[in-house]
């Protein structure tokens, strides 16, 4: 019983240890490469640090004309930032409407809006595009953006879920005083659930961040690429140069890690937030 | 009645941008999906309707979407439990340790933040079949080196491989929140039953987070069936040939779809695999919702 009681957690820690290993290696791997000569990279037995680390592969990649740093760090902004706040308005007003509002058909409506949730992407996928490329907005960041500021079922779900959980007596007793529906969202309901907003705002700019299907169906110009794209044409043009690849793949995935550390309360409550309720 | 009319449309002009949204980007590409796939429709010149043509050809022609809807198969069935199953281990151990849960916890999620193009090329780069780290660490424990991406039985297991890596951490921390949420009272109970820990975690633990797993299933099926960043990516060769993979071992079903519509201009085609995919996904969530009575258990579970 004793000896249980310790080797137990040993166990389990040594487990849990073996498999972060795992997970932290390739993250390793993606550091070391991007610091290495070309020669250190693909060898056996694996070099975990390069012998005259390469620093200078972060300038080789950053000043490469395949690799136009500031130009795709703009457009990736461009489209996070406002798609974040298109999708935090318009989702933050239609939720207020489901939680606080009474109107004919409102269950039925907020029903559909959860199936939509099931919907595979895949079904709107080819009209969506055609759409737009009637309207002669394929090439621009309007097919990327503008469906942003239509709310979207899940940021509609998440904040509504938090609205419920502010006492209606705030709301009502500013009604009374003859505030509008407006003002009641604005001054009382907004400040009281900041924290799902910053949720929404996280998930919403790190999926814009990341985005690949989007900017590689609408964008044909690469003076327009995100980061996500011009990672991908840049490999393509140096297919076998690891460690300019890895320092260019590193450079757009150290502010997401940094991000993550200084929001990891957000993070872990957002994702948290995701799951629970079926 | 004329407040409540009133109310309902100051309401309805709160949800204007949702209406809206479901209209233009919800419900109109989904019936058009259904129209186009029963033409022949190349953008360049209007839909020309052929009937059910297109089908006929993807079922009775089209080896490589047989070919496709192998690979996804493949790679769900095997891709989708494991990550449940990982995520599920990972979250019962971290729910028993005290120490250290926040290093366990951020090194299990940080791969889920990495963009897909970054993981994917750095998995090639492990991967890669003649000196790769995935090799080399074969190689020190005496194992024969695998082609992996490069090899027609390895390129499906390693794409299964990148998706655990990517695809625990979000529902192993989502698990970890519903295991926390077990109630004291229920295990003591149990307990007092005469329960061991193993039938507490059985009867007790488990099917309480029936709901939870319920749900993740789900939406990883889904997410699963629609695959295409990593097998895009890893099958967009600079040397320009046609074939995705070994063999096209890697051709997943949105990756043919993706050709089909925007390489080679098949609109009318890529719509009629949209609206397959579309209707076995429906089918397939029907399955899962019906078979979740008999195994999700809602009664009894903690409100939140």
């Amino acid at each position: 019983m004793n000896l249980r009681r310790w080797t137990e957690p040993v166990l389990s820690h040594l487990l849990l240890i073996a498999v972060a290993l795992l997970f932290l290696i390739p993250l390793w791997w993606l550091l070391i490469t991007s610091i290495k000569p070309l020669d250190q990279i693909l060898t056996i037995p694996p070099i975990w640090w390069p012998h005259s680390p390469q620093w200078q592969n972060y300038l080789d990649t950053l000043t490469a004309p395949a690799f136009p740093f500031w130009q795709l760090m703009g457009n990736t902004l461009f489209y996070c930032v406002v798609s974040t706040i298109g999708t935090v308005v318009s989702s933050a007003v239609v939720a207020y409407a489901f939680a606080r509002m009474r109107f004919v058909g409102r269950d039925l409506l907020f029903a559909i809006t959860l199936a939509t949730l099931l919907l595979p992407g895949v079904v709107t996928l080819i009209p969506t595009y055609v759409l737009f490329q009637r309207m002669g907005l394929v090439g621009t960041y309007a097919p990327l953006i503008v469906p942003y500021f239509f709310a979207s079922a899940f940021n509609i779900f998440l904040l509504r879920q938090f609205m419920l959980t502010i006492p209606v007596e705030l709301s009502d007793a500013a009604h009374v005083d003859g505030a509008s529906d407006f003002r009641v969202l604005w001054q009382i309901i907004l400040p009281l659930v900041k924290p799902a907003l910053i949720v929404v705002a996280i998930f919403n700019f790190i999926y814009a961040w990341n985005d690949f299907l989007g900017p590689l169906l609408y964008l044909d110009d690469s003076s327009r690429y995100p980061f996500s794209i011009g990672l991908y044409a840049f490999r393509s043009r140096f297919a076998l140069q690891w460690n300019l690849i890895t320092a260019a793949a590193l450079t757009i995935t150290a502010p997401l890690i940094a991000a993550f550390f200084a929001l990891q309360r957000y993070f872990i409550e957002g994702v948290t937030l995701t799951g629970v309720k079926g | 009645m004329s407040r409540r009319l009133r109310d309902t449309a100051r309401a309805y002009l709160f949800v204007s941008p949702w209406l809206i949204s479901l209209a233009v980007f919800t419900a109109y590409p989904m019936l058009a999906s259904f129209y186009f796939s029963l033409t022949r429709y190349t953008v360049i010149q209007p839909p020309a309707w052929i009937g059910l043509e297109n089908f006929q050809v993807m079922f009775a022609k089209d080896e490589l979407f047989w070919l496709a809807v192998w690979n996804t198969l493949y790679y769900t069935v095997v891709s989708v439990p494991l990550q449940m199953l990982v995520a599920l281990l990972l979250a019962t151990l971290l729910n028993h340790s005290t120490r250290g849960i926040g290093f366990y916890r951020t090194a299990f999620y940080l791969p889920s933040l990495v963009p897909a193009v970054v993981t994917t090329l750095l998995w090639m780069l492990i991967l890669d079949p003649r000196a790769g780290l995935a090799n080399a660490a074969l190689e020190t424990l005496g194992l024969p080196k695998l082609g992996w991406m490069h090899s027609a039985t390895w390129s499906k297991p390693s794409l299964i491989l990148i998706s655990l890596w990517v695809g625990v951490g979000q529902p192993m921390l989502i698990f970890l929140a519903g295991l926390k949420d077990t109630p004291q009272s229920l295990l003591e109970a149990a307990t007092i039953d005469g329960a061991n820990r193993w039938q507490r975690y059985w009867r007790v633990v488990i099917p309480l987070l029936t709901p939870t797993i319920f749900f993740n299933l789900l939406i990883t099926l889904i997410a699963s069936f629609q695959v295409f960043t990593t097998a895009f990516i890893a099958t967009a060769t600079a040397t320009g040939a046609t074939a995705a993979g070994p063999l096209n071992s890697m051709l997943v079903y949105m990756v043919h779809l993706y050709r089909q519509g925007f390489r080679y201009a098949s609109m009318g085609y890529a719509s009629a695999m949209a609206v397959v995919l579309f209707l076995a996904l429906v089918l397939l969530t029907l399955l899962v919702v019906r078979s979740s009575r008999s195994w999700v258990h809602y009664e009894g579970a903690p409100p939140r």
